[in-house]
């Protein structure tokens, strides 16, 4: 077993957070991860994305050209990344401010309006969870408890109090995610 | 003792690496891409535990004297910094070199020449393994390809820099250095006491007792003569090190028609895509030197009898290749391609290069 995900959107959405977050949980479960951030001089409302690979085996490169899932969360991400989804790979996006929708007939592609879900929740903190949530559901490559767990580790311990909002806002995620094509 | 586990960016993993090695010091200034070793150690602030020191020296060139100091008390002592941090240390690397002291350098590359930029590179090979600082003299030079081979080499390097009280060098590159992956962190060694120092390091500066004559550790000396016995002793000291220290690692050579060098990060990007050619029927292999000084120049020259071609793939313009041209010494063409600037290539720009270059 190997997946390959890319997330990609605006700096301080949570994105490699997000991937840490999946990568601990890998770790629990005793799978070689990787984590690679794109670094630079990132700013808040510039362009990341992090490469999180989980994997039984050794890890070869950090760097890819094609993912197993593409998570895109902004019309330049999805401009970006689409052509990066692998034959029969998956792609998921949130529907804010995208004017293009993904187009290709070969991956299954899922929407998730997140950033409008954590508006409407009133806690913008909540969207990358929410993300987080959504990609389990399609994609679940590890399980919520290895989830929870990672969050212990991920989080300073005074914003442990903020587990169970953040579980809720995964399980949250896991429903709102649409399927607009499946392959 | 179970293991201890830890999820940990490359950077991360030399702060907790020599902690648990048992350093008695780390000397830096920040610059991107390797800040958070110095932020690291801040955090786990191990005087508190360990008593190892942590110090923000006002400049680079600070740093390395006190590494300087440090190792000639006989400390386990380190610095870090990226590749202009580390031009402004080759002086300081030269009189560690000349005084024959053991210290431990970091250098998480970026992309040059000058401030460059903060992206990775390997364009540090010539500083590290030709001697940046001037005089004849070598640094051990180790490039780890994964977070765990950070921790690993921060214990093989001050081992290797005691061993022959020589000053080693770990060449990262950013990728490694801000990556993160699962690191089995390398068990707990204590601080040596003086008394060990003492027994273990009978050159170091520690107060000379009653009876014993005045340790004086120095790299000047006047007289060419007294020079040149120096000068051979250190040139004895490399031969043994070359002898004895060369490390590396060998994918799927034996039966290769092509082997492509590469070394760090870019060994795993490399290995992406020789898995890739061999899932296409190119027979090719891959082989990563961890010491890039002493370089596996033989076993280069060895594989060399058997493939049909040796490309190395670089983060540069071309550095390591020269060694590889060197070792085989025409006995095969020896090809070459590389990334500039801090641009990283993916697995299928390898792919395509191998092709390229062999199949057409």
């Amino acid at each position: 077993m190997k997946k390959e995900i890319i997330v990609a959107g605006f700096g301080g959405q949570g994105i490699l957070s997000l991937g840490k977050i999946l990568a601990h949980a890998g770790l629990i479960e005793g799978k070689e991860v990787t984590w690679m951030p794109s670094y630079g001089p990132e700013q808040r409302g510039g362009t990341a994305n992090v490469t999180v690979i989980l994997s039984d085996d050794r890890i070869s490169s950090p760097v890819l050209n094609s993912y197993d899932v593409v998570v895109v969360l902004n019309q330049p991400s999805l401009d970006r990344f689409e052509n990066d989804v692998k034959p029969g790979g998956t792609i998921i996006y949130d529907s804010y401010g995208i004017r293009h929708t993904p187009t290709r007939k070969d991956i299954n592609i899922y929407r998730i309006d997140a950033m409008d879900e954590a508006i409407e929740m009133g806690n913008a903190r909540a969207f990358n969870m929410l993300v987080l949530g959504g990609i389990l559901k399609v994609c679940p490559i590890v399980n919520t408890e290895s989830i929870v767990n990672s969050l212990k580790e991920s989080l300073a311990e005074r914003l442990h109090k903020l587990i169970p909002e953040n579980e809720k806002a995964i399980l949250h995620g896991m429903e709102i995610i649409k399927a607009e094509q499946e392959i | 003792m179970s293991e201890e586990i830890k999820l940990l960016k490359g950077n991360e993993a030399i702060a907790h690496a020599a902690i648990r090695y048992g350093a008695d010091g780390y000397f830096g200034y920040p610059i991107t891409p390797q800040s958070e070793i110095m932020e690291t150690l801040m955090t786990l602030k191990p005087w508190e535990s360990t008593g190892m020191v942590v110090l923000q020296a006002e400049s680079e060139v600070a740093a390395i004297n006190m590494v300087y100091g440090g190792a000639g008390s006989g400390k386990a002592v380190m610095t870090s910094s990226s590749s202009p941090g580390v031009s402004l240390k080759q002086e300081g690397i030269s009189y560690l070199a000349g005084t024959e002291l053991p210290a431990l350098i970091v250098n998480v590359m970026r992309g040059g020449p000058g401030l460059g930029t903060i992206q990775p590179s390997q364009a540090d090979y010539f500083q590290a393994v030709k001697g940046g600082g001037h005089g004849d003299y070598k640094l051990i030079t180790l490039a780890p390809s994964s977070v765990q081979e950070m921790a690993d080499f921060v214990y093989l390097g001050f081992d290797l820099a005691f061993k022959y009280r020589n000053p080693a060098i770990i060449l990262a590159d950013g990728i490694i250095g801000q990556m993160m992956e699962k690191v089995i962190l390398p068990p707990i060694r204590p601080r040596r006491t003086e008394e060990e120092i003492r027994s273990q390091c009978p050159w170091a500066l520690q107060g000379k007792p009653k009876g014993r004559k005045p340790n004086i550790l120095t790299s000047l000396e006047l007289s060419p003569a007294v020079m040149e016995e120096n000068n051979l002793r250190f040139q004895a000291k490399y031969r043994e090190i070359e002898k004895n220290e060369i490390r590396y690692e060998a994918i799927d050579c034996e039966d290769a028609d092509y082997m492509i060098v590469a070394f760090g990060s870019l060994a795993r990007i490399c290995l992406k895509a020789q898995e890739m050619a061999r899932a296409e029927g190119i027979k090719v292999g891959l082989l990563r030197p961890i010491t890039l000084w002493p370089f596996p120049s033989d076993i280069i020259a060895e594989y060399a009898k058997k493939v049909k071609g040796i490309i190395s793939i670089e983060l540069n313009a071309g550095q390591m290749v020269e060694d590889i041209r060197l070792a085989v010494n025409g006995t095969i063409d020896v090809k070459f391609y590389g990334r500039l600037g801090g641009i990283v290539p993916t697995p299928d720009e390898i792919l395509d290069v191998i092709k390229k270059e062999y199949i057409g």
